[in-house]
């Protein structure tokens, strides 16, 4: 496996090897594990940047160098971007996301564009226009979604880092089944501008490396107020790596779990590395609460109505008129239906139709108006829980990675595995998963910990010191 | 038949559309200049590229108030965005960003006056923010074509009661509501170029009974012309309908010119469901005191009361300050003018009102400018005007020559006067010359007119007067002649 960032740019500094070296052997190892599918694109600048970044390597900012992985639903100009959809197949965005200039500016190396699951609608991969991704190391497996490419990409050393989305679990998920940490900041954390919409008000760009150092730098350099994104955050970039406190009491940590009730379709490899963590941090001192997130029984209905109702809306704008696929060169509704039809995927075809149902006139109060009233119940909920607790431990999946095409068929069983992802996005609040363990085969499992709205520093600091005691 | 007509009451409501006249569009930084060339003042945010997110713009927001407190409207100190979906090749996102619930003004009324001079108030049930789509050009060679210019600019959506009872009455409104809009500056209030829309919704009801009839909606009425004639002509559609045993239905109707009437566009079964939900993308609309006290401040005088107020102050007739306040820069113009005068009396504000309400609206009417275009026309030359004539100093006659000829050279008419040496006579002996010499050889019309043909007076009158090349003071040679003919 390949070095971590500050491994390489030790290394770099000292003059054992180059950016342009560490550039060329990422690209040599995706190229050899091209059936992985993890990339959609790579990027033909890569390279001449990394000579660029060996030219200052005596004055190197935070995360020059970084090779970075970017899911193909953030904007970047001049390389086509799809959202692995069929819809978006030519498209080359005329500007660059928020985080994409943020990342160049401070000398990023864009690798390439990550594959994904159809505008982010899927939990496996599997629904990407361009073909699955395959699992980074047990191949047949699926390496989990949305962000399936950007997950793979990290955990096969392909790059550094990656950045991924999480509307209801895309990055902490595919983070667990891949093992490797995934970060989603609090909403609005990171700016969205140039993140292809799928559910707006629970979207957030979300992080992934093989450690939490890297995790923490790349959150630095591209958190921050953006005048571009109203919903955006007015907090500074914060600075949570280098104000890492490594002194920790572990026993004046207060940490939340759910009541066993609602540990619902948990697997038995599941639930053994997720006792054994609390074992050990009970062992290090920790105190353990049972605390409840209210209306267990909602969070996925509530979820699937909020972000295929945005989504219905969102998805609107590809109607072959602009840019984009177009079928039946004649404006009119028919065109728009045809290119739509043909342009979208089953699994987006789905959605955008149960948002548009949920929506609907006469029907909006009983679905709509209800998730709304849901979602104000789980954000208290949440309120109550950190007032009381630290941090919540929760598992990030139900079950270890599955075999590609076990759910496919079976939308409703896909749904399920967001169980325990989703209540974070509907509350806004930051949420990582870490590596925990494996299951008996040796595939990887998640935990995932979470913390109070805008406490992305604390939970990173914690989340470094709760993982150095497992791993 | 008009016995029938008689019998029912039109209800009427007015929604008008206002582009505003902001720097920029209405949540992105593209310069508010929809005439220029086609697509020029595009961006990934108006043209709804893959991930660009809207930014509220504060003068929309500011505007938006100025219309609210100018029509006695509340405000909301917090008041969301909405989006309303539907597919149309001009609407880039596939919805607008609009208001629905809680708009940010609500409740407020405008006044009409009616023939009989008595002042009607309009209720307005709420004023939104939205922006606008583009525009679709429909056949142009065979394809339809898009400029996205128009995609995003600000709008305002004002709804009035259904308070209106005839086509008149909806008419003025109309004409009052464009009136406040440009006297706050916020639209240049152009129905035939599509800055302001107006849909109507009408219905009619037997006399005396509380009920609404069953509406229908006119869209898209492109003149003031159109939306009296639309009003009037789908009034008589319902009435003739329910007399003849019919039942109005629930429809979107369009207007046509071409054969003066109206045509239905979509049955309520077409209409669209338009799936309204809170703008994720946007946050509230905070309203603060600085930004109220701020609006009221700039909250200029409004025309009605304008209107009053020349009329009593200046002494000038009401239906004259009607005309003046008809476009503001005009009545300012008449009071700047008034301000210039060497002598403030109400016969000289006359003077300079008349003179304004003729020549001046001629001239601007020729050349359809407006006052503030027509810079060889300032308020200092024409109270040198009023005065040089009110002095005596000049005839009426020579005032519209030195008029005329100032307009084409911008002089000042003091000046001028001097320099041609046109100022008026008015010395008695002089004037006295010409009158003698005017009567000489005028004996058998001297008769007549003391027989009683009083008539020749202006014929004396005009002799002097050439024989003076128009210089004689007209008073001093009626008098004169008056005397000598006795």
């Amino acid at each position: 496996m390949t070095n971590s960032y500050s491994k390489d740019r030790e290394n770099v500094i000292s003059g054992i090897t180059t950016f342009d070296t560490i550039v060329q052997q990422h690209i040599g190892n995706i190229n050899a594990n091209s059936s992985m599918n993890a990339f959609l694109l790579l990027n033909d600048n890569a390279i001449q940047s990394s000579k660029e970044t060996d030219k200052r390597a005596c004055s190197l900012s935070s995360i020059d160098g970084i090779n970075i992985a970017i899911k193909d639903n953030i904007s970047t100009k001049g390389i086509r971007t799809t959202c692995a959809s069929k819809m978006l197949q030519d498209f080359i965005p005329v500007y660059d996301a928020t985080v994409i200039s943020r990342l160049k500016q401070k000398g990023a190396i864009i690798l390439g564009k990550a594959n994904m699951d159809e505008f982010a609608m899927g939990s496996s991969g599997e629904t990407s226009y361009f073909g699955a991704t395959d699992h980074p190391l047990f191949s047949g497996y699926v390496p989990g979604g949305s962000s399936s490419g950007s997950a793979a990409a990290v955990a096969a050393g392909f790059c550094h880092a990656a950045l991924g989305s999480d509307t209801g679990g895309s990055v902490r998920q595919p983070a667990a089944f891949c093992g490797v940490y995934g970060f989603k900041p609090s909403y609005g954390r990171i700016s969205r501008y140039g993140l292809i919409a799928f559910a707006s008000s629970l979207d957030q760009i979300g992080i992934f490396a093989r450690d939490i150092d890297t995790v923490s730098l790349v959150f630095d350099s591209i958190s921050g107020e953006d005048e571009y994104d109203s919903t955006c955050s007015r907090l500074s970039p914060s600075d949570s790596f280098s104000n890492v406190d490594n002194s920790i009491d572990y026993h004046s940590l207060t940490i939340a779990i759910l009541p066993e009730n609602e540990l619902l379709g948990l697997s038995q490899d599941v639930r053994k590395v997720y006792d054994t963590t609390i074992q050990s941090l009970k062992k290090a001192g920790c105190t353990f609460k049972e605390l409840s997130i209210p209306a267990s029984s909602a969070w996925i209905p509530t979820y699937y109505i909020l972000a295929t109702a945005e989504a219905s809306s969102n998805l609107a704008r590809y109607d072959g008129v602009r840019y984009g696929a177009r079928v039946n060169n004649d404006i009119s509704q028919d065109m728009t239906t045809a290119s739509r039809s043909d342009g979208f995927g089953k699994e987006v075809q789905r959605r955008i139709m149960l948002g548009t149902y949920v929506l609907s006139s006469g029907y909006y109060e009983a679905y709509y108006k209800k998730a709304q009233k849901a979602r104000r119940v789980i954000v208290n909920g949440y309120k109550s829980i950190f007032d009381q607790a630290d941090l919540m431990l929760l598992p990030t999946t139900p079950t270890a990675p599955f075999k590609r095409g076990e759910k496919s068929s079976n939308p409703l069983e896909m749904y399920l595995s967001d169980y325990f992802t989703v209540s974070a996005n509907i509350a806004g609040i930051p949420a990582i998963s870490f590596p925990a363990g494996y299951n008996d085969q040796g595939l990887p499992i998640g935990l995932q910990l979470q913390a109070t709205f805008n406490q992305d520093e604390k939970l990173l600091h914690l989340t470094k010191q709760i993982a150095s005691l497992i791993v | 038949m008009s016995d029938i007509f008689d019998q029912y009451e039109p209800v009427i409501g007015l929604e008008i559309h206002a582009q505003l006249l902001t720097q920029t569009k209405a949540f992105c930084g593209c310069k508010a200049a929809m005439s220029d060339f086609p697509n020029t003042h595009v961006c990934p945010i108006c043209l709804g590229h893959p991930g660009a997110l809207p930014v509220m713009n504060k003068q929309h927001v500011n505007m938006a108030i100025l219309m609210g407190l100018a029509t006695h409207c509340s405000i909301r100190t917090r008041s969301a965005f909405s989006r309303k979906n539907y597919f149309y090749p001009d609407l880039s996102k596939g919805y607008q960003i609009t208001q629905f619930e809680d708009p940010i003004c609500y409740a407020g009324s405008v006044e009409i006056e009616q023939e009989d001079g008595s002042v009607k108030h309009i209720g307005i049930t709420r004023i939104h923010i939205e922006e606008d789509a583009g525009k679709s050009l429909h056949d142009i060679d065979i394809d339809t074509l898009v400029d996205y210019n128009r995609a995003g600019m600000p709008l305002i959506e004002i709804v009035s009661e259904p308070d209106m009872h005839s086509a008149s009455e909806a008419y003025k409104y109309m004409v009052s509501m464009r009136q406040i809009l440009r006297y706050l500056g916020i639209c240049d209030g152009n129905l035939e170029e599509g800055s302001l829309r107006c849909d109507a919704n009408i219905s009619v009801r037997k006399k005396g009974i509380k009920a609404f009839g069953i509406r229908t909606e006119i869209k898209n009425l492109n003149s003031f012309r159109n939306v009296e004639k639309a009003i009037k002509f789908e009034i008589v559609r319902h009435i003739e309908l329910l007399e003849s045993g019919g039942t109005v239905k629930q429809v979107t109707m369009q207007w046509d010119a071409s054969t003066q009437s109206t045509k239905e566009l979509r049955s309520k079964e077409q209409a669209h469901d338009y799936r309204y939900f809170p703008e994720p993308d946007l946050g509230y609309i905070l309203v603060t005191q600085d930004m109220l006290h701020d609006a009221t401040m700039l909250l200029p005088e409004l025309p009605l009361a304008m209107k009053q107020r020349l009329s009593h102050d200046y002494g000038i007739p009401y239906y004259d300050a009607g005309i003046l306040t008809e476009d503001k820069s005009l009545a300012n113009f008449f009071e700047k003018t008034c301000l210039q005068l060497s002598v403030k009396d109400k016969e000289r504000y006359k003077l300079v009102c008349n003179w304004i309400l003729t020549e001046i609206l001629k001239i601007l009417s020729d050349k359809k400018i407006s006052i503030n275009e027509a810079i060889t026309i300032s308020s200092k030359g024409i109270a040198e005007i009023v005065d040089l004539f009110a002095d005596e100093k000049i005839s009426s006659k020579i005032a519209k020559e030195v008029f005329s000829h100032i307009v084409q050279t911008g002089e000042s008419p003091l000046q001028y006067v001097e320099s041609k040496n046109l100022q008026q006579i008015s010395d008695e002996h002089i004037i006295a010359e010409f009158v003698n010499s005017a009567l000489n050889g005028e004996a058998e019309n001297i008769e007549k007119y003391r027989a009683g043909k009083s008539n020749l007076m202006g014929y004396f009158i005009s002799k002097v007067m050439k024989i003076s090349n128009g210089k004689a003071n007209p008073r001093m040679v009626n008098d004169l002649l008056n005397q000598q003919l006795m």
